[in-house]
């Protein structure tokens, strides 16, 4: 219960620092934005150039964004000194994980709801037809991204060069989610059931796991520096 | 265990890129024990309290609280201990309340609304209990952190310049406090250089210097006047 608790409590703050603050949020709505004007002059009116690139497009959105939000997961911590009494408190450091991993679940789920909905008004998209298979593909992929990306974030937090290690780090342990998360993307925004995708599904659900039992792990270790 | 020292530091030695901070230190603080630890900048009076808090590994030598290991059994220190140090542990977006509720239940010593306003009234905070730590003074946000204190029941409590930005009130609310911790059977290791105000609490008083212990005497011996004598010795030998 205990436990529970503490990655409750985690959780809580991170999401109240942010609702109050709004500073991750802002920015990553903005960038989000920015990307989507960027892919719109990059493809053009073209529907059958847009309908192949879109599931490639998404996620690059998503993991771009992503990377923007995770990087700032322990800023707060970092410059106001919390970081000791993270360390400090007692118990299993992983709950302080859990309940990370949960507040950057629930801050990109957010920003990649906005997005979505951008690129259903942008390129013009029936995504409406998908979106309850679609949802649970993206929501699947965001685990993976928000197991590790926390994990790198803790590990990359006191680096001097941490702007540039983060991505570094980051982006070739996400390849079989990214690859199994835009194979299903694909396939269900085809029309296609979820289980046509089973494989991929499959291949991010083993990702999820490995991620998050690395981080629950080795967490410990990591705030330890 | 009980018969263990709450601190036993034996030939502690720490250095940082080659530059030895601490040299062959040993101190013992018994239970219901303040000492105040005494030294000029860079005497190595920090980096002493996070070895004891786990914070840092020691070069060489052992640091031990309540008879755990600061090194590999660190989990257990933690759980027996209390640390106000340089930084405050708050939450800029989170009012006070909502800061002392975090940090309790990390601990996993949740406290109730009641002893939350207790505890920020003690430090003469309980006004301003919903506002938001943003718009508080550097002041404010130590009297807030020193707020923990009243929550905890570390048996070992270790403080770094806690006097630093308090008013009158809350440093004697601190002072009570640390008679509080030591009729308790806590022990006390408070870094300072107000030792004016640490000296009464005290039951010791040691000065490290150059990062050795120069001085470990007891507090009642000292005058005020002998103790800043004796620092300011100390600290030109160190320097």
């Amino acid at each position: 219960m205990s436990y529970a608790r503490r990655a409750w409590i985690v959780l809580w703050k991170d999401v109240l620092t942010e609702r109050r603050s709004k500073e991750t949020l802002n920015a990553l709505f903005f960038f989000a934005l920015l990307l989507l004007f960027i892919f719109q002059f990059a493809l053009g009116p073209d529907r059958a150039r847009v309908g192949a690139a879109l599931p490639g497009l998404l996620w690059l959105g998503f993991v771009l964004s992503g990377l923007v939000g995770l990087g700032r997961a322990f800023l707060v911590e970092r410059e106001q000194d919390c970081w000791e009494g993270l360390l400090l408190a007692p118990g299993d450091k992983s709950a302080v994980y859990l309940g990370k991993v949960a507040g950057n679940l629930i801050l990109m789920l957010t920003v990649e709801a906005i997005l979505l909905a951008l690129f259903a008004v942008f390129f013009d998209v029936p995504l409406w037809p998908a979106l309850g298979p679609l949802a649970a593909v993206i929501v699947l992929g965001t685990v993976g991204l928000a197991a590790v990306g926390t994990l790198f974030a803790a590990m990359t937090a006191h680096v001097r060069a941490r702007e540039v290690l983060f991505p570094v780090l980051l982006l070739p342990v996400l390849v079989p989610v990214l690859l199994g998360a835009v194979k299903a993307t694909e396939a269900v925004l085809a029309g296609e059931p979820l289980a046509a995708a089973g494989n991929w599904l499959g291949l991010i659900a083993a990702a999820d796991v490995l991620y998050l039992t690395v981080g629950i792990l080795t967490f410990d270790v990591v705030l330890e520096g | 265990m009980s018969a263990e020292p709450a601190i036993r530091v034996a030939g502690l030695g720490k250095a940082y890129a080659g530059r030895i901070v601490l040299r062959d230190l040993s101190l013992e603080v018994q239970s219901g024990e303040v000492v105040l630890l005494l030294g000029a900048n860079g005497a190595g009076k920090t980096t002493l309290l996070r070895i004891l808090a786990t914070l840092a590994r020691p070069s060489r030598g052992r640091a031990a609280v309540a008879g755990y290991d600061c090194v590999r059994q660190a989990e257990q220190v933690r759980a027996r201990l209390g640390l106000v140090g340089h930084g405050s542990w708050v939450y800029d977006d989170l009012t006070a309340f909502e800061n002392l509720r975090f940090w309790t239940t990390l601990a996993g010593r949740p406290a109730g609304p009641d002893a939350l306003h207790a505890a920020l009234a003690a430090v003469d905070l309980d006004r301003k209990a919903g506002d938001r730590v943003r718009t508080f003074s550097a002041g404010m946000k130590r009297r807030l952190a020193l707020a923990r204190l009243a929550l905890t029941e570390a048996r070992v409590v270790l403080l770094d310049e806690p006097f630093a930005g308090l008013d009158q009130r809350a440093a004697k609310w601190l002072e009570e406090r640390l008679a509080g911790v030591k009729a308790a059977g806590g022990a006390v290791m408070l870094a300072t250089h107000s030792f004016g105000r640490g000296l009464s609490a005290a039951d010791r008083v040691a000065i490290l210097a150059g990062g050795r212990l120069a001085l470990d005497a007891p507090a009642a011996a000292l005058s005020p006047d002998d103790v800043r004598r004796l620092y300011e010795t100390h600290a030109e030998e160190g320097a």
